[in-house]
């Protein structure tokens, strides 16, 4: 049975959602094997053997976190001409597609990023220019390189665990040679609220909110989604730029996208108009969004957001 | 200094834009210059100009690739400020995708650092129309280079390159030697708009025109018949239409929770 190969690097504690989303895919390919990178607990090497996967890869060494992306795509590299595997899976982060970008020119190997959906032959499905097209696209290689975003699929268990064969991969000795160095960092506060490109909901705020994202804050906080903006925003210094939903920041497809005091430009519609149910509250009736929304409301969204969330939260009790 | 920074021409995203053909490839009527590339050749004239710009020897060469339209790119790099042009285009190169526009691209930029070497390869974080992000990351596999990508701030010192790499979890601080190459954010800079004089200036400038053959690169690595990807189906997306509109009297958070509840979104 052909393998498919799931990179996660940095597993942490236990296994995220969008670890299990590549591993149902792999399992769906054929045979699920497991690279990894970095420390793996004993609950998450439990949770991939209960996920199916036959074999369990590791590398030599221990300091790839310390350079930027590219001894992360010689260690795979190595780890697919030893497994396999035919197919690569990666998470869709700016890191999972750079690595897939080095991998590909080492294996000689069709990259495809963004993608959304993967067919049992291999054919994946995405959104492109800004979510005007859906496209289907294959690689014409032995080995496919597939980077893949969060919520594409739901999370299956497989009809057997299995026990992974454990696996230490060597990292070739020239892997960090021209590699950039990671000198330093800064890790960043987390909100406690779903990552943005995650989310089953988000709610954004744009010029309107004039500063204070507070009302917005406490609309996600009761609908339990995630904090986006505009880049209008972002650029004014209210909100940090890791908020920022449109084309220079997220894309995101949540079920919900509640935008409050935001126009609409084109930048901002690529990032978030493929969501499901798009809700816009807007002073201005000329604002393009109400061109998409599915709801739209003419109002202070300092006016109708409170009101809201103070419904919501009686209906929840 | 001498730095190549790579400037693609791709559709304007104000119109709608639509993918053709066979190859499902992007129409590339209504071209402009990537607006993310803006930021690159930002980041390379202040570093020339650092250095006592082009009357210190130092070179901003804008490098783009496609065909025979997107010379205009390169045209209005020269108008911002890059000291000269070079294009690369051949039929041959149709319908190539990332993994075949970095092998042309690295070929070119060898080609360009034949007489001196290049010091930096500078690009935008993506391009506006592929939007894939690989070619930065392809280019310095291929070209045996540090990568420093995604930088929202750049500081060179000397051979040292600084610079900082923001991520969800954290932002992380990158430093390599050069000859490198550098993608940059549009968090780094404020680009600058061309000016009379620079417009000018523009039309003095020189742009070498290369082919595949003056770069080494066999036709068959390139374009649709060389690419390691297909794009197999293309489907437009039907448009979005606008839902129900209504304006605030006082209710309007109560409406909206309402209409949540009635897509079970609540």
């Amino acid at each position: 049975m052909a393998k498919a190969l799931v990179f996660i690097d940095n597993p942490g504690a236990t296994l995220k959602k969008s670890s299990l989303e590549l591993l149902t895919i792999a399992r769906s390919l054929g045979e699920a094997v497991v690279a990894f990178n970095g420390e793996l607990h004993d609950d998450v090497a439990a949770a991939l053997g209960a996920q199916g996967a036959s074999a369990l890869y590791r590398p030599s060494a221990t300091d790839l976190d310390d350079y930027l992306v590219a001894p992360k795509a010689a260690y795979l590299a190595a780890a697919v001409a030893a497994s396999g595997a035919r197919t690569v899976l990666l998470e869709n982060t700016a890191d999972g597609k750079e690595i897939a970008a080095r991998l590909g020119v080492k294996l000689n190997a069709g990259v495809i990023t963004d993608v959304v959906g993967v067919d049992a032959d291999g054919t994946a499905h995405k959104s492109v220019l800004a979510g005007s097209y859906t496209t289907t696209a294959k690689a014409r290689t032995a080995v496919a390189v597939l980077t893949v975003k969060p919520n594409s699929v739901d999370v299956e268990a497989p009809a057997a665990a299995s026990t992974p064969e454990a696996v230490t991969i060597d990292i070739p000795a020239d892997a960090t040679a021209n590699a950039a160095r990671v000198t330093g960092r800064a890790e960043k506060p987390a909100s406690g609220r779903p990552e943005l490109t995650e989310a089953r909901i988000v709610v954004a705020g744009g010029r309107g909110v004039d500063g204070d994202f507070g009302p917005l804050e406490e609309l996600a906080d009761a609908l339990g989604g995630a904090l986006g903006a505009s880049r209008a925003a972002t650029d004014a210094g209210w909100i940090g730029h890791d908020y920022q939903v449109g084309q220079t920041g997220k894309t995101v497809s949540p079920q919900l996208y509640i935008s409050a005091g935001i126009s609409g430009a084109i930048q901002q519609k690529a990032g978030m108009q493929t969501s499901k149910v798009i809700v816009a509250i807007n002073k201005d009736a000329e604002s393009p969004i109400f061109e998409i929304a599915d709801f739209g409301i003419i109002g202070d969204l300092f006016k109708v957001v409170p009101q809201a969330t103070e419904e919501i939260k009686k209906r929840k009790g | 200094m001498k730095i190549v920074v790579l400037v693609k021409h791709v559709p304007d995203a104000q119109f709608d834009r639509h993918l053709t053909g066979p190859g499902n490839t992007t129409d590339r009527d209504e071209s402009i210059l990537s607006e993310l590339d803006e930021y690159a050749l930002e980041a390379a004239l202040q570093l020339s100009e650092a250095r006592g710009g082009a009357k210190a020897g130092n070179e901003v060469i804008a490098l783009s690739m496609g065909p025979a339209g997107a010379v205009n790119a390169v045209k209005k790099s020269l108008q911002i400020g890059a000291s000269s042009g070079a294009h690369l285009s051949d039929d041959a190169l149709a319908g190539s995708d990332a993994a075949a526009t970095s092998l042309a691209l690295a070929a070119a930029i060898r080609y360009l650092g034949a007489d001196s070497p290049v010091d930096l390869v500078l690009t935008g974080m993506a391009s506006t129309d592929g939007e894939t992000s690989l070619v930065p990351a392809q280019l310095a596999e291929r070209l045996g280079l540090p990568q420093v990508t995604f930088a929202s701030s750049l500081e060179v010192n000397g051979e040292r390159v600084v610079a900082r790499r923001d991520g969800d979890a954290h932002a992380d601080t990158v430093e390599a030697t050069l000859p490198a190459l550098v993608s940059v954010t549009d968090q780094i800079n404020e680009p600058r708009y061309p000016n009379f004089k620079g417009i000018l200036a523009a039309k003095k400038k020189k742009i070498t025109a290369l082919t595949l053959a003056d770069i080494g690169v066999d036709a068959a690595h390139v374009g649709a018949a060389g690419s390691l990807t297909a794009v197999e189906t293309a489907e437009a997306r039907p448009p979005r239409t606008a839902g129900t509109i209504i304006t605030d009297e006082g209710d309007a958070g109560i409406k909206l929770v309402e209409f949540l509840a009635a897509q079970k979104l609540l």
